[in-house]
């Protein structure tokens, strides 16, 4: 399992990366924004993606809806944690086919909640 | 003036609570009248203070020199509590990062060694065994202190790294103050330049994506998810 963290601020980044070592996910890549991130993904081999939203360069919802017009990324599960929570936007991140979307500042359990409700969805 | 227009103002209340249409016309007539005076004599007495220039340029001079000079050292403080909160964060994390593998080892050891310890204490080892676990023993009491120390100056470290606070909080502070005047002198002008602040059409100006919810300003609307609880029932509202 492979995942991809995309976050512009590198503490956030290690807080994730951290929290997902403890979840047993030591295979973690990183990238600061949507357009550093984009061609990891379209390189192959990422499993899971876990992005910000609000991002310089390319902001996480253009990186959700670039990865679901890719055929070879379309079901790449995707998990927003951002500290964008308008309703509206919490709307399009679900229209533009988010996984899960968890608002900062966060809890490990939910984090953990989270990615493991993505999984049981993907197995099941 | 200000005891015509309460005047005014209670006979206004008085015919409306009368119901009286005409008499509250008049009076609003009135009270655009009295306005209207108000304005010519607030004109005279910006013609009269046309010959002290200084008086009405102090203002503008004070703007001028807040964006010559304060906006710029303010965004100057403010990315300096940007570095100091990240540099925290930055000394936290790898304060944690690097206690967490000594923890997991001194747990590892813990288990192991309790394992054959309960072994022992139901007189299931055997005496080479038992050598072999003392010395094991001695060896991690020796080890789990070295790891303790570095448990210990980790901490410390963690606990210094929270000074940031102290230093931003004062910093954001002062910008806060510089704010404060900067929004005094605006309605200073806009009262010298045309004596009423009407808003403006449309609401602030806002940024392409909305960011972190501040408590109490941005939740006013109530267009925001205030929790992840929030979060998870909109979401499965929508068929998540």
């Amino acid at each position: 399992m492979r995942i991809l963290v995309v976050d512009d601020f590198s503490t956030m980044r290690r807080i994730v990366k951290n929290l997902l070592k403890d979840l047993g996910f030591t295979n973690t890549v990183e990238a600061d924004d949507g357009k550093t991130a984009l061609p990891i993904l379209e390189k192959g081999g990422i499993d899971f993606l876990i992005t910000d939203w609000n991002m310089p360069g390319m902001t996480g919802i253009d990186l959700l809806k670039a990865v679901r017009s890719t055929p070879s990324l379309a079901n790449l599960p995707v998990l927003m944690v951002t500290a964008e929570a308008k309703r509206e936007q919490i709307i399009m991140a679900a229209q533009a086919g988010v996984n899960g979307y968890v608002i900062k500042p966060f809890t490990a359990a939910t984090l953990k909640e989270k990615i493991e409700k993505i999984f049981e969805r993907i197995d099941g | 003036m200000n005891t015509d227009l309460l005047s005014l103002a209670r006979d206004l209340v008085a015919a409306l609570e009368k119901c009286d249409e005409a008499a509250a016309d008049e009076i609003l007539d009135q009270v655009a009248g009295l306005r209207e005076t108000q304005l010519f004599k607030e004109i005279g007495r910006l013609t009269r203070q046309l010959h002290d220039t200084m008086v009405s340029f102090s203002v503008d001079s004070k703007i001028a020199a807040m964006a010559e000079h304060d906006i710029p050292d303010a965004k100057e403080r403010l990315h300096y509590v940007i570095a100091m909160t990240e540099q925290a964060a930055d000394q936290t994390l790898t304060a944690v990062e690097e206690l967490m593998p000594v923890s997991d080892e001194l747990s590892g050891q813990v288990n192991q060694l309790s394992a054959q310890w309960n072994r022992f204490l139901d007189r299931e080892m055997p005496f080479e065994e038992f050598k072999a676990m003392s010395a094991d023993l001695s060896q991690y009491f020796e080890q789990s202190r070295v790891s303790l120390d570095k448990i210990q100056a980790g901490l410390n470290d963690i606990l210094m790294a929270q000074g940031f606070q102290d230093i931003t909080g004062q910093i954001i502070r002062r910008v806060i103050d510089l704010v404060q005047d900067l929004e005094g002198s605006m309605v200073n002008l806009i009262k010298i330049s045309s004596r009423k602040i009407t808003p403006s059409s449309g609401a602030a100006l806002q940024p392409e994506v909305p960011g972190p919810v501040v408590p109490g300003v941005d939740d006013r609307a109530g267009d925001v998810a205030t929790s992840q609880v929030d979060v998870d029932d909109l979401l499965s509202s929508l068929g998540f």
